[in-house]
C-alpha cells in the first residue's frame, strides 16, 4: 500500500460521559473507542471483529459523525472529516454509506420500497426527473437481486434477507466509494448469510467499492475481507492480512478467539484457550495494556504501560509487550 | 417498464394491514356506538337549522316554557318562547365548531413543539418540555377563565383559549414518540444519506407517530366541547343570543325546577358529544395500538 488509503483513521476516540445528581455533573466516561488507528485502501475489505461491547459499531458510526467523536482524525482521501461543517458534510455523505444489522429497524415502516431508495436520489439531486429516478430505483433493485415490481411495496412485505437487500439498494444509490457493513448478516438466517455475503463481494467487484466490515463472527470475516483488525476493549489489538492473520495470530487475545471458531470436522481436535475473568467495565478500563487482567503471558510491565501497534512481520501490526 | 409502473395504489398487503386496524375498531362496539352518536350529532346541527320550522331566534311569546313533546315545539320552548330544538342544533354548530377548531389548532402545535423537543433534545428539548410542564402546571379552568376574561369573547378568541390550554398532552406524546423513533437505524440512514434535519423530522419520523397524535386530538375534541360549555357556562365564553350549549345550561338555571328540561336536553346534548369522542378516541387507540401490528 504505497498509495494513499482511501480511509485512514488516526486516534480515534469516543468517550461516553455518564452524568449523575440534579446537576447532571459528569461522574464517569465509558472509553467506547479509546485510540483506534487503521488504513483502508481503494477496493480494499477491512474486516474489524471483535466481542459485544468492544467498540467496533462506535468506530463506524465516528468514521459517518452519526456519533461526534471526542477525539482523532479520520481522512477520506487526505480530508480530515471530524473538522467539516454541514455543508461540506452533506456533500461527503455520497461517498460513504452504511448498511445496518437489524434490516427491521433501518427500513422505515410508513415508506413503500421505492420510497426508501428515491429518497436517496432526491436529497442529492440525483435523475432529472421522477422517470428517470424511477428507471434508477428500477435498476438498483436488479443489481441487488429484487424486482422492479417489488418499489410498489412496504418493507414489512419483505424476508428478513430481502430487507438487508433493499438496504444494500438503498446505500448504492448515490454511488458511495466506501461502505460500512455494520454487521449486515448478523441478524439473518445461516443459509440467507451466504446470499448477502455473495451479493456484498459481487458489488464489490463491480463497482469497485470499499469496505470496513464490522463483525463478531470470525468465519464471515475470513472470508470476505482482505485485511482483519481486532478490537478489544476500544483499542486495537491486532491488524494482520487475513490469511496471515487466521494462520499466524501473535497476540494473545486473538489466539483466544480464534481458538472459539469452531471447526467443521469432529476428528479434528484442538486445544481451546479458556480467558479467565470476564471483559473489564469500559467505564474503568485497565491500566496499561487493556488486556494484561486475562492475559495469560502478561508480565509485570503490561499493567503500566500501554503498548502501540508495532509491524513485527510485513502488513503484520501487534499491540503487545511480549509479543510485538 | 418503469414508465408503466404506478406509485399510487397501495398494495394488497398494505391494504390488508389498515383492515385489521379497522376489523379491531369495529369490534369495539362503544366506540361504533360512540361514532355513531358523533355522526348524528354532526348531520343534525349541520343539516338540521335549515330544515326545522322554527329560528333558533324566532320568539314565540304566546308559547312561553312549553313543555316537551306536547305541542309544535317538539322539545319545548325556554323563557322567551325560543324553541328548544333549534337552539340546541344551532347551539351544537358553535360547541362542535368550537371543539373541532380548537382540536385542529392544539393539534398542530402541540405536534411541531414535541416534534422539534423530541427530536433535538438537549437544550431546545428541555428548554421546551418543561415550558409545557410548566403550562400544564395551571389548573385549565382558572386558566382559562383568566384569559376568557381579558379577551374580548367570540367564537374566534374563545377557540385559540381552549387551544392554548389542550395542546400540551400531544406535545408530550409526540416529543416521547419523536424521541424514541430518532434514535431508530432508518431516521441514522436518512442522516448518512444527508437529509435535513426537517426532512428527517417531518418526513421520517412523524408518519411513524400518527397513531398516538389521532388518538390525542379525538380526545381533546370531547375536552374542548366541555371546556367551551364551562366557560360559556360561567358566561365568559359564547355571548347570546348566539347560543352554546354551555350558555344555555347557564341560562337554564333559574327555572330548574320549573322548566328542568331547558337543562336536561343541552347538558344531555354535552354527554353524548363527549362520551361519543372519548369512546372513539379509547377504539382508536386500541385499534391503532402499534404493538398489535409487529410482524
Amino acid at each position: 500500500m504505497s498509495e494513499t488509503p482511501l480511509l485512514s483513521v488516526r486516534g480515534l476516540r469516543k468517550h461516553f460521559p455518564i452524568t449523575g445528581g440534579v446537576l447532571a455533573r459528569e461522574v464517569a466516561r465509558v472509553h467506547a473507542v479509546d485510540g483506534v488507528s487503521f488504513d483502508i485502501a481503494e477496493g480494499e475489505t477491512l474486516g474489524l471483529v471483535g466481542e459485544s461491547g468492544c467498540g467496533k459499531s462506535t468506530t463506524g458510526r465516528c468514521i459517518l459523525r452519526l456519533i461526534e467523536p471526542s477525539g482523532g482524525e479520520v481522512l477520506f482521501r487526505g480530508q480530515d472529516v471530524t473538522r467539516l461543517d454541514r455543508k461540506a458534510l452533506r456533500a461527503l455523505r455520497r461517498d460513504m454509506q452504511i448498511i445496518f444489522q437489524d434490516p427491521f429497524a433501518s427500513l422505515n415502516p410508513r415508506h413503500t420500497v421505492g420510497g426508501i431508495i428515491g429518497e436517496a436520489l432526491e436529497i442529492h439531486n440525483l435523475g432529472k426527473n421522477r422517470a428517470e429516478r424511477e428507471a434508477r430505483i428500477v435498476e438498483l433493485l436488479e443489481t441487488v437481486g429484487l424486482r422492479p415490481d417489488h418499489m410498489r411495496r412496504f418493507p414489512h412485505e419483505f424476508s428478513g434477507g430481502q430487507r438487508q437487500r433493499i438496504g444494500i439498494a438503498r446505500a448504492l444509490a448515490v454511488e458511495p466509494r466506501l461502505i460500512i457493513c455494520d454487521e449486515p448478516v448478523s441478524a439473518l438466517d445461516v443459509s440467507i448469510q451466504a446470499q448477502v455475503i455473495n451479493l456484498l463481494e459481487d458489488l464489490q467487484e463491480r463497482f469497485n467499492l470499499t469496505y470496513l466490515f464490522i463483525a463478531h463472527d470470525l468465519s464471515v470475516v475470513e472470508h470476505i475481507s482482505d485485511r482483519v483488525a481486532v478490537m478489544y476493549l476500544g483499542r486495537v489489538m491486532e491488524i494482520a492480512p487475513s490469511r496471515e492473520l487466521y494462520d499466524n495470530p501473535r497476540h494473545p487475545y486473538t489466539e483466544a478467539l480464534l481458538s472459539a471458531v469452531p471447526i467443521p470436522d469432529p476428528r479434528i481436535k484442538r486445544k481451546r484457550i479458556m480467558l479467565q475473568g470476564d471483559v473489564p467495565s469500559p467505564i474503568n478500563p485497565p491500566t496499561g495494556c487493556h488486556f494484561h487482567p486475562r492475559c495469560p503471558i502478561a508480565e509485570k510491565h503490561c499493567s503500566q504501560e500501554a503498548p502501540s501497534l508495532r509491524e513485527t512481520s510485513p502488513g503484520h501490526w501487534v499491540s503487545c509487550h511480549v509479543r510485538g | 417498464m418503469s414508465a408503466a409502473i404506478e406509485t399510487s395504489a397501495p398494495s394488497a398487503p398494505a391494504r390488508r394491514a389498515r383492515n385489521r386496524a379497522l376489523a379491531r375498531f369495529v369490534r369495539h362496539r362503544l366506540a361504533l356506538f360512540g361514532l355513531g352518536a358523533i355522526i348524528v350529532l354532526v348531520l343534525l346541527c349541520a343539516i338540521g337549522p335549515y330544515l326545522w320550522i322554527y329560528n333558533d331566534l324566532h320568539i314565540d311569546i304566546r308559547h312561553r316554557f312549553a313543555e316537551p313533546f306536547m305541542g309544535a315545539h317538539i322539545l319545548g320552548t325556554d323563557a322567551l318562547g325560543r324553541d328548544l330544538f333549534a337552539r340546541l342544533m344551532s347551539a351544537g354548530q358553535v360547541s362542535l365548531t368550537v371543539g373541532f377548531a380548537a382540536m385542529a389548532i392544539s393539534t398542530v402545535v402541540g405536534t411541531l413543539v414535541g416534534t422539534v423537543a423530541g427530536y433535538f433534545g438537549g437544550a431546545i428539548g428541555s428548554a421546551l418540555m418543561r415550558f409545557v410542564d410548566a403550562v400544564l402546571c395551571f389548573p385549565s379552568i382558572f386558566l382559562l377563565l383568566a384569559l376568557a376574561a381579558f379577551v374580548q369573547p367570540s367564537l374566534f378568541s374563545i377557540t385559540l383559549v381552549i387551544a392554548a390550554t389542550a395542546w400540551m398532552e400531544v406535545a408530550r406524546v409526540v416529543e416521547a414518540q419523536i424521541r424514541s423513533l430518532r434514535e431508530r437505524d432508518f431516521a441514522l440512514a436518512a442522516r448518512v444519506l444527508g437529509a435535513s434535519d426537517a426532512h428527517i423530522m417531518f418526513r421520517e419520523l412523524l408518519p411513524n407517530a400518527i397513531a398516538p397524535i389521532v388518538v390525542a386530538s379525538t380526545l381533546n375534541v370531547a375536552r374542548a366541547i366541555l371546556l367551551e360549555a364551562y366557560v360559556s357556562f360561567l358566561g365568559y365564553g359564547i355571548q347570546p343570543p348566539t347560543p352554546s350549549w354551555g350558555n344555555m345550561l347557564n341560562n337554564a338555571q333559574e327555572y330548574l325546577v320549573t322548566a328542568p328540561w331547558l337543562a336536561l336536553l343541552p347538558g344531555l346534548f354535552i354527554i353524548l358529544a363527549v362520551t361519543g369522542f372519548n369512546f372513539v378516541g379509547d377504539g382508536l387507540r386500541d385499534a391503532l395500538d402499534p404493538r398489535l401490528d409487529i410482524t
